[in-house]
């Protein structure tokens, strides 16, 4: 008999939960709270550097001035402009695929607080929006070249004051009027503002250009174009492919949201755990005489043990599985902030992925096994005379 | 017998009650232990989350009602003539008048990120009073073109000394920029900021042109006027701008406070949602506390019945449910607020620039007591009404 481990069924565990309902509710509410936590800020960091990441198109480079870390800061003059057009690695359909880009920030108010916030507003010329792929307009039309016109990102829109069809803004000594929306697929460009480069370079009295974007002709030109700017004597400038760039422009908010996120995670996670033991605990007490019946009837230290810890992941389970749900409502909401590289407000949402779901439950899990080992580690350790004594 | 159970209760029976307290919370010591230790992790990181967010508005709350930043109505990386200058000094309401413009070199890596301005020294360092410097320093500094100061803070955050040489990469003004650090300044307050880089205005304007750098020569990011009468700052905003109004080059003029507030607002979705989850953190224990006080009500069912079958009154046996609970709340709330101080001391060691005031106020102790009060009280309503609630014939038989 001693050696055959006759399992105690899992049925016994989980009908304890429910006798003791109360107790199971809230134990499991802490840790649904936790879980939310959790993965609400794997999710806003997945949301981010989805946004962020899918600003760039794979066969898309950035060129700014070297030793700038935001096309805001950098300038490209008409000639430097004119020598990249004509790198050999630059895709062309006739006129080379190269938007000259100006890049200003705007403040504007918002919506909600009526207070301003900076707005990124980009000047392009004819091939910019055709460099952008995922770029669409849901309402109205372009801008035509060379008029104030502007056209809005759908995030932007949202956000900010008189971004309707047909209403006007007004920077650089002009009113602006709004002719068109876009939809970048959910992209950093939803939160921006786009007009002709030209215009908006003589608005702002600019010579230099803000960036470059340039097509390759195939995405494994990219470092060959990136060493080519880089060997130019006459090019101060650095190439990078779009993506990293982006990727580059997330880093310090992304990196700021996880560790704040992990660290509260962390704190909170004591509090759970600690509930999960007094529950634990108490099962064990309140069920000594049965535990000394259990073992009396053949089932040995380990099962014993083992029962009462998928008691407790099952409770973790309940509190994974509620939490879970409510940050899935998260993806519901928009969260916008200034970012803090680029300084111009960003729009991005909560995004669920697989990894966080399988990160959330093992968590959760984590904290169940965390809080139920010592209660359960006692209810083994229970001698049967002793136990059945206590009935 | 009842008579006389009132007068105990009334007369000397106070220390009676509080020790019944403690013992009866001393009964299952693991449970309250593991209680107590909860209450203490969640009410010190509500106080740690209020703490951020309140260093999230220091720069707003040091900030000065009596200063008005001047900068270009468009944004603030548009930069303004620096003539404007004599023309804002020369309106009436305006004591003193400087400038500064954000230089944004990188020293050594990007991760030491930390504000440089191009000041014009003695007028700045006149109107900022709070920054305070040596004679001596301050002399070397208006002397020496190529000159430095540092603030106090970032001064041992890098190791700056007096003498050393620095090196900046410009982000925005390309190239190598070299600095030689002649004095480092102290704040007037605690709260002053002491992370900032001084230099000469004039000194960059120079290499702007001698380097050829067409980043709009002989142009300031922002001006900054004293008033000679707080009161006035709406009425002399409006004569700035009026000033630039229709020019290419408008401004936009508001009190430093009022400025500060503009950079706090851009972020405020991160400081709303760190309240949400400080308030999340009071969900959790509340319902771990609850859970407690649950338990423990429903173990000791036929003692209550006991107690009211002795005469003692439902009132009575529910508020040993409750003051059971406020005990275990108040002595976890205050161990909580007491660890607060050295954990906000340790985390700002550990995030070191990231805020440059923390500390935590008496108001974020207060909530904090507040907190763990609230906690106890909702922990022990369910189980003291069902004390209260009782039957003496049911509660005998439950044991």
């Amino acid at each position: 008999m001693a050696t055959i481990l006759l399992a105690v069924p899992l049925r016994y565990s989980l009908r304890n939960l429910w006798v003791r309902r109360l107790t199971t509710v809230l134990t499991a509410l802490g840790m649904a709270l936790v879980v939310y936590v959790f993965a609400a800020v794997l999710m806003l960091d997945a949301g981010l550097r989805e946004t962020l990441v899918g600003t760039g198109e794979v066969d898309n480079m950035v060129v700014i001035r070297k030793g700038s870390a935001t096309e805001v800061q950098s300038s490209i003059d008409r000639g430097q402009a004119n020598i990249l057009s004509q790198l050999p690695q630059v895709a062309s359909v006739i006129e080379p695929l190269v938007s000259r880009e100006t890049v200003v920030l705007v403040n504007l108010k918002k919506i909600a607080t009526g207070r301003p916030s900076n707005v990124v507003v980009r000047g392009l010329n004819a091939q910019g929006a055709g460099l952008r792929r995922q770029v669409q307009l849901v309402e109205g039309r372009m801008f035509r070249p060379g008029s104030n016109e502007v056209i809005v990102g759908k995030a932007s829109a949202g956000q900010f004051q008189n971004m309707a069809l047909g209403e006007s803004l007004r920077f650089g000594g002009r009113d602006w009027q709004v002719v068109g929306q876009f939809e970048a697929g959910r992209s950093g460009f939803d939160s921006e503002v786009w007009a002709d480069g030209e215009i908006l370079m003589q608005s702002f009295r600019r010579v230099t250009y803000s960036s470059l974007v340039v097509r390759i002709s195939d995405p494994s030109e990219a470092a060959a174009f990136t060493a080519a700017v880089e060997d130019d004597p006459r090019l101060p400038l650095q190439a990078k492919s779009e993506r990293a760039y982006y990727e580059e422009q997330s880093e310090t908010l992304s990196r700021f949201i996880r560790i704040l996120g992990l660290s509260l995670t962390v704190i909170f996670s004591i509090g759970a755990v600690i509930g999960a033991t007094i529950t634990m605990q108490a099962a064990v007490a309140t069920r000594t005489a049965e535990i000394g019946t259990l073992r009396a009837l053949g089932f040995q230290r380990p099962s014993i043990l083992m029962a009462f810890l998928a008691e407790a992941v099952f409770l973790s389970l309940v509190g994974g599985v509620v939490g879970l749900g409510l940050a899935s409502l998260m993806q519901l909401t928009e969260f916008s902030t200034t970012n803090f590289q680029s300084f111009a407000e960003l729009s991005f949402g909560f995004s669920l992925t697989p990894t966080i779901i399988i990160q959330s439950l093992v968590f959760a899990v984590f904290m169940g096994i965390l809080g139920g080992m010592l209660p359960a580690i006692r209810a083994a350790r229970l001698s049967i005379v002793e136990a059945l004594r206590a009935a | 017998m009842r008579g006389r159970l009132c007068t105990w209760r009334r007369g000397g029976s106070k220390m009676l009650v509080a020790r019944l307290l403690f013992l009866n919370i001393w009964r299952n010591r693991t449970r309250s232990i593991l209680t107590f230790v909860g209450l203490m992790v969640a009410v010190l990181a509500f106080g740690l989350l209020s703490t951020v967010v309140q260093a999230w508005y220091a720069g707003a709350e040091a900030a000065s009602q009596a200063r008005l930043i001047t900068r270009s109505a468009i944004s603030l990386i548009f930069p303004l003539p620096a003539s404007y200058g004599e023309r804002i000094r020369h309106i009436d309401g305006v004591d003193q008048m400087t400038y500064s413009r954000w230089f944004g070199g990188v020293y050594k890596d990007t991760r030491n990120f930390f504000p440089q301005f191009a000041v014009d020294p003695s007028s700045y360092f006149a109107i900022y009073s709070e920054y305070r410097l040596s004679e001596e320093a301050r002399q070397a500094f208006y002397r020496d073109r190529r000159g430095a100061v540092v603030g106090r803070r970032l001064a041992e955050e890098h190791g700056f000394q007096v003498g050393d040489m620095v090196t900046l990469k410009g982000q925005i003004f390309p190239g190598q920029w070299e600095f030689l650090i002649v004095g480092i300044y102290d704040g007037a307050e605690e709260k002053t900021d002491t992370g900032k880089m001084y230099f000469h205005w004039a000194y960059l304007n120079e290499e702007l042109k001698r380097r050829r750098i067409s980043r709009d020569p002989d142009s300031v990011g922002v001006f900054i006027t004293s008033l000679s009468d707080a009161s006035r700052a709406a009425e002399v905003s409006l004569a700035i701008d009026a000033l630039f109004l229709n020019s290419p080059k408008e401004t936009l003029t508001e009190t430093e406070q009022a400025f500060q507030l503009g950079f706090v607002a851009m972020t405020e979705a991160i400081v709303v949602a760190i309240r949400a989850v400080s308030f999340v953190v009071i969900l959790i224990i509340m319902a771990v506390m609850a859970n407690t006080m649950s338990m423990t009500a429903r173990e000791r069912t036929s003692e209550y019945a006991t107690l009211k079958a002795l005469g003692f009154s439902p009132r009575f046996v529910a508020g040993l449910v409750v003051g059971e609970s406020m005990l275990l709340a108040v002595l976890g709330g205050l161990a909580g607020l007491l660890a607060t101080y050295p954990a906000a001391w340790a985390f700002q060691a550990s995030t070191g620039n990231l805020f440059r005031h923390f500390a935590v106020s008496p108001d974020t102790s207060l909530m904090q007591l507040w907190a763990a009060l609230a906690t106890g009280l909702v922990a022990a309503f369910f189980p003291a009404l069902r004390a209260y609630r009782i039957r003496i014939v049911d509660g005998l038989r439950a044991v």
